[in-house]
């Protein structure tokens, strides 16, 4: 009980310096590989993460898959061995790389407009560089970047936050790994923040009833505040590859 | 809303991994300093009207403290002539990392706002973190950042005067030629103006060593040396335990050895004191020697003089024999890992000038003390705190401070602090935290509760408890509900509503544990607004309650049971008495009447079945002691009453915990919170079965259902009281019951053996238990009406609260008894009588006696201690002492003198003389008798005939 209420200090810093509803630094990279039809590279904190799109093409392996009126989005998550303090044995195909592949395509699916792609398949790739908790939401917001730079068609971006719950009473997001470890449980929300639509949600324990609508908000304001962020360095993005091509200088 | 200037990582390399954490630096980090006008103002209690008055400096200042004067000098700190206080991030950190309970208290330092203390993260300001240089010590680190803060401070606000606290000497002289004002704690505190009491609380730690006295113990091995000695099998670890009788004895308990180690004399025990964790080298063989028998006091004085030790030492060294198969192992403590020094009650030895003086703690198995105060004058006449500080080589006693003043020696209150003291019960005034945990007043049911829970209002409720009861945590209803059937409800205080889990008001009463009750005093486990008001099931008062509902037959049958939080009503808070009063009435047929008539009923057949199936009935001599409420002085002593009623409510109370205990082991297998009592080993019993063989009874022991039957029936026609003393006896055999976490043993070890159910736990007391608080919480969650958090579920952290409750209640239990021990002497001081008492024990020597109407258990000697009796003839195998044609058997009636002992104010005891049967040369004359005789030159006849006269006054 004592070591939960050490999460904020009484004049209210957290552990690493934050306030409760700060985020950690987010620094993000859009098209960071030529191969790949989009990728991203993003961390937030020491979370670093990689991200790649290849897609839309057809459907590979077995043609029975493909869908007539959408397409197919295909998640592979992996973390390379060297992302965790103990090394990791298989980077992939473990229980929870495979449920977090389900639950990245879950948030995905949720925002692009596969219908216009009709018999084809969307291959997105996140490889977690180093893990310092919140390793789901940096995957949603690296491969939100990589579909964006891969110029596929999104209804808007999806976000994703994590939220937890400080000394018992007050809401702090952006879950860093130590926090995660010594804290009481997390919420993970990923959401569209513009339209303020919930896509996924998780819960490491349960939360109370009374207190989960205050996680929640805290959890959906970071996902807004994390969009700003992403839509800043997209909006970089973009005005970069249009001054190299002299378009920016019409505006 | 971002505000991360600089990134820093931190790397932290321990055990071959590497961890690497963020760091934010932040601009928005204000000074707290009320006159600055450069920071934005944050809440700080740094005051401009409180003044540092120290004669040193002509300024008033504000004070930034070194971690090693918070570590050391708390005593100090304590005291409000200090204010003003900048605490660094840094310093509390590492406080916290090495104590954490002067951490607590520095907390709540920190946290009172007349204290003007203020806490500065210097570590995330972005002025004043600096970089860990490569290879620079962790201290040096902190020492670098504590004077950077120091220099920032003195930049940020040129007009106010900053002074840096510090004891290391080496940190402070930087500190100097970095234009720091640094001094050291012990010239602070002499120089300050109002500060003379403080003076002598400061530790002695930093005792300078006088170059010509002598040094008086060996040294101790350095930490390498002790270490690779216990590595290499050449040294033993473990606890040292002080005798009691013998200052110059001592054990240590190794736990790799079945026999404790003796350690002798002061080169022996060398500076250990009882409780330290200690390293000690065995002797060879041939020096082995068996514990000492011999009883030696320490009566040193201050004088750094050791004639007298030695003396003693010598006379332990002739004692000193060598009883075959009685020699232990036996070796000498070379050094000590951990210290386990507390806070120690006791008094001054008198007879000493000066300031040096002696303190005696009334713990006899810890050494005097060497204090230095300037108020000896008046500390003899107080009860006091020390602690001690260091035990230099140099010094026979160790050295320490004098912490406070509880007040005058034999004072009820002062006695009463002892008590609390002494077992570690928490007893401090609820903090401002955890009092703004509690509900606004008025408190008023809204629409909302009324939606939430059952409406039993409208149901004829009563509650039975103790006269004088405030905390009443339970009520009861019976109501025919037709067919021949009963619903009987038992509804409980809704404790858990108003205490939150992980609030600070949950925390306080989780570390609590349970309420104290002394014999004038109560010392709640949750503030009186809770415990005395909203919580209590006040008779014609709306109060939340958490109800257990049976559907009965008229044979006690449980048709079905069902849980729910509810509102009632209790028409009346009724007294044993009163309720007892009102089921014999026989003209009173009200719905409360008939509703005790009927659980009465059922009580009984409830009790029946239980015993039938294996419970015990225990007894202990439980007695109440009457005080008056004007001077606070105990008026009578006398066993506690009993009446059916007692047992009415008890067997509901019991029925509830069980039907509880039952519904959440089913709904959280893993992490309920139970109550066992395990069976003892049959060794325990040895006592009672050779008591009654004794007697011509055969105690069967294999089970508690055979217990129960021959202890029912070992009845003497002649020795009513017998039976009961059997039972004394029976309880004594019993091990302590004990909460545990379902998920931490097997189903077969849930077992309650005093009750003879498999399961049980308890629900009915969250008022005064915290173990009944999560017995709610889970109970809640089963019935929907609450939610789970993590902790509850945590089996482990279950199991850890367990072993938090089960030590304050043991203590609790013992205080109790301490308090009523205390009183019981304060009322039969300067008295002298003769009562009627039972022999318990037949001893060698002795005889021990318990006295019913007092329940008192004293030793009547039979000769000094040591020697054998020329009157007595003890014959071991029968447990007898003859002497003439009298033999005196155990239980066997005696009428005893009984007085009171006083020449050690510390340990007072009862001193018991023989009065019949007549043994000529050893009992002496009844009372009366010589009252009637009508001699007068007998002092202590006097007195005691004024106790008689109180007593008939008080009767008539
Ligand atoms: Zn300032």
């Amino acid at each position: 009980m004592s070591r939960n209420r050490d999460l904020l200090s009484k004049i209210g810093l957290r552990l690493d310096g934050r306030r409760p509803d700060e985020l950690r630094r987010i620094r993000c990279k859009l098209g960071v590989f030529t191969e790949p039809d989009g990728s991203a590279y993003l961390e937030q904190g020491l979370t670093k993460v990689l991200a790649a799109v290849y897609g839309p093409h057809q459907v590979r392996g077995g043609r029975s898959k493909a869908q007539h009126d959408t397409a197919i989005i295909n998640c592979q998550f992996s973390m390379a061995v060297f992302s965790t303090t103990d090394r990791k044995k298989r980077p992939r195909g473990d229980r929870k790389s495979t449920e977090l592949s389900m639950h990245l395509q879950q948030a995905l699916e949720a925002v692009i407009k596969s219908e216009l792609y009709p018999w084809s398949q969307i291959d997105v790739y996140v490889e977690v560089l180093h893990a310092d908790g919140g390793i789901y939401t940096a995957c949603v917001n690296a491969a939100t970047l990589a579909l964006i730079d891969a110029g596929i068609p999104l209804k808007e971006y999806v976000c994703a936050c994590t939220a937890s719950l400080a000394n018992n009473d007050v809401p702090m997001i952006d879950i860093s790994h130590q926090e995660e470890i010594i804290g009481g449980p997390t919420l993970t929300v990923a959401a569209l923040p513009m339209s303020g639509k919930i896509v996924l949600m998780e819960m490491s324990q349960r939360f109370h009833m009374d207190h989960l609508e205050k996680v929640l908000n805290k959890a959906l304001q970071g996902c807004k505040d994390i969009r700003q962020i992403l839509d800043e360095a997209v909006r970089l993005h973009v005005r970069d590859i249009g001054s190299s091509t002299g378009w920016a200088n019409t505006s | 809303m971002f505000t991360t200037k600089v990134f820093i990582k931190k790397t932290r390399i321990g055990n071959f991994l590497k961890n690497v954490r963020e760091h934010y630096i932040r601009d928005d980090i204000f000074c707290g300093v009320p006159s600055c006008d450069k920071c934005t103002p944050v809440e700080s209690f740094l005051s401009s009207i409180h003044k540092n008055e120290c004669s040193s400096y002509d300024f008033n200042h504000y004070l930034i403290l070194d971690t090693n004067v918070i570590l050391d000098q708390m005593d100090v700190l304590d005291e409000d002539v200090i204010g003003n206080v900048i605490i660094l991030h840094t310093v509390l950190k590492e406080v916290k990392h090495r104590s954490l309970p002067i951490y607590k208290r520095l907390h709540s330092i920190i946290e009172n706002p007349s204290r003007h203390f203020y806490v500065f993260t210097n570590d995330h300001h972005k002025d004043t973190y600096i970089k860990q240089n490569d290879g620079e010590l962790v201290n040096d680190y902190n020492d670098r950042s504590i004077r950077k803060s120091c220099l920032w401070y003195m930049d940020h606000l040129p007009k106010e005067k900053f002074i840096f606290l510090s004891d290391d000497v080496n940190n402070r002289n930087i500190a100097l030629e970095e234009g720091i004002l640094a001094c050291s704690i012990r010239e602070y505190v002499s120089h300050l103006v109002n500060g003379a009491a403080l003076e002598d609380k400061l530790s002695r730690k930093d005792y300078h060593i006088d170059s010509n006295t002598k040094d008086v113990f060996p040294p101790h091995l350095t930490n390498v040396e002790l270490l690779n000695g216990i590595k290499e099998g050449a040294l033993y670890q473990g606890t040292f335990r002080a005798s009691r009788d013998n200052f110059l004895e001592g054990f240590v308990n190794v736990e790799s050895l079945d026999d404790p180690v003796i350690v002798q004399g002061r080169t022996g025990l060398n500076r250990a004191v009882d409780g330290d964790f200690v390293v000690v080298n065995l002797f060879n063989k041939e020096d082995w020697i068996s514990p000492s028998e011999i009883v030696l006091e320490d009566d040193g004085v201050a004088e750094e003089n050791i004639d007298e030790v030695e003396k003693k030492e010598r006379q332990l060294k002739k004692s000193a024999h060598k009883k075959k198969g009685e020699i232990k192992p036996t070796g000498r403590v070379v050094g000590i890992i951990r210290r386990k020094w507390r806070q120690y009650c006791g008094i001054l030895q008198g007879g000493m000038d000066g300031v040096y003086q002696l303190f005696i703690p009334a713990d006899k198995s810890i050494p005097k003390i060497r204090i230095e105060t300037r108020q000896a004058e008046f500390l003899r006449t107080q009860k006091l705190i020390v602690t001690i500080d260091s035990w230099p080589r140099h010094s026979r006693y160790p050295h320490g401070h004098f912490v406070r003043a509880l007040g005058k020696i034999g004072d009820q209150n002062t006695e009463n602090e002892v008590v609390l003291l002494e077992h570690d019960v928490p007893h401090s005034q609820f903090s401002e935290e955890v009092l703004s945990c509690l509900p606004k007043l008025p408190w008023i049911i809204t629409e909302e509760d009324e939606q939430k829970r059952v409406d039993l209002r409208h149901i004829d409720i009563c509650s039975v408890d103790p006269p004088g009861c405030t905390d009443i945590d339970d009520a009861l209803h019976c109501r025919p509900i037709g067919e021949g059937r009963l619903e009987v409800g038992v509804h409980i205080a809704d404790v858990s509503h108003f205490i939150r889990p992980g609030t600070a008001l949950d925390l306080e009463a989780a570390s609590r544990a349970t309420t104290v009750y002394l014999v004038n005093k109560r010392i709640d486990m949750v503030p009186d607004l809770l415990s005395s008001n909203l919580c209590s099931l006040r008779g014609g008062e709306e109060r939340f309650a958490f109800s257990c509902v049976w559907e009965m037959d008229e044979n006690a049958n449980i048709l079905n049971t069902r849980f729910h939080k509810s509102i009632i009503r209790s028409r009346s808070a009724m007294t044993y008495e009163e309720a007892q009063m009102t089921i014999d009435d026989k003209t009173k047929t009200d719905s409360i009447a008939e509703s005790l008539r009927s659980l009465n009923k059922l009580a009984k057949i409830l009790k029946k079945g239980r015993l039938e199936k294996g419970a015990l009935v225990l007894a202990s001599p439980e007695v109440k002691i009457q005080m008056d409420s004007e001077t606070m002085e105990p008026l009578d002593v006398e066993v506690k009453k009993l009446f059916e009623t007692n047992s009415m409510v008890e067997e509901f109370m019991l029925l509830a915990n069980i039907s509880v205990a039952q519904k959440i082991l089913e709904d959280f297998p893993e992490c309920a919170m139970l109550r066992r009592h395990p069976t003892p080993p049959t060794s325990n019993f040895d006592p009672l079965v050779k008591a009654g063989r004794h007697l011509g009874f055969d105690i069967k022991i294999e089970s508690g259902k055979q217990l129960a039957k021959s202890l029912d029936d070992a009845v003497k026609p002649d020795n009513p009281y017998m039976n009961t003393m059997l039972r004394i006896l029976a309880t004594r055999c019993m091990l302590q019951a004990v909460y545990f976490a379902s998920g931490s043993l097997q189903k077969d070890e849930y077992f309650h053996y005093g009750l003879a159910v498999p399961l049980y736990t308890h629900f009915t007391s969250p008022i005064r238990r915290y173990a009944d608080i999560i017995v709610h919480r889970l109970l809640a969650v089963t019935c929907g009406s609450d939610c789970t958090y993590p902790d509850l579920l945590d089996k482990q952290k279950t199991g850890n609260l367990c072993q938090n409750l089960n030590y304050r209640n043991r203590m609790a239990q013992y205080a109790g008894r301490a308090s009523v021990a205390f009183n019981t002497h304060l009322f039969f001081k300067g008295k002298l009588q003769d009562e009627d008492g039972y022999i318990l024990y037949v001893r060698k020597n002795a005889l021990q006696i318990l006295i019913p109407k007092y329940g008192l258990e004293c030793t009547l000697f039979l000769a000094h201690k040591g020697e054998t009796s020329n009157i007595f003839e003890y014959n071991e195998e029968d447990q007898t002492q003859k002497a003439g044609d009298v033999v005196l058997h155990s239980f066997d009636p005696v009428k005893v003198r009984l007085s009171l002992n006083s020449d050690n104010i510390q340990h007072e005891k009862f001193v018991l003389q023989l009065v019949s049967p007549c043994i000529s040369g050893f009992s002496v004359p009844p009372l009366s008798e010589i009252e009637k005789m009508e001699v007068v030159d007998d002092k202590k006849r006097k007195s005691a005939n004024d106790g008689h006269k109180k007593k008939n006054k008080k009767r008539s």
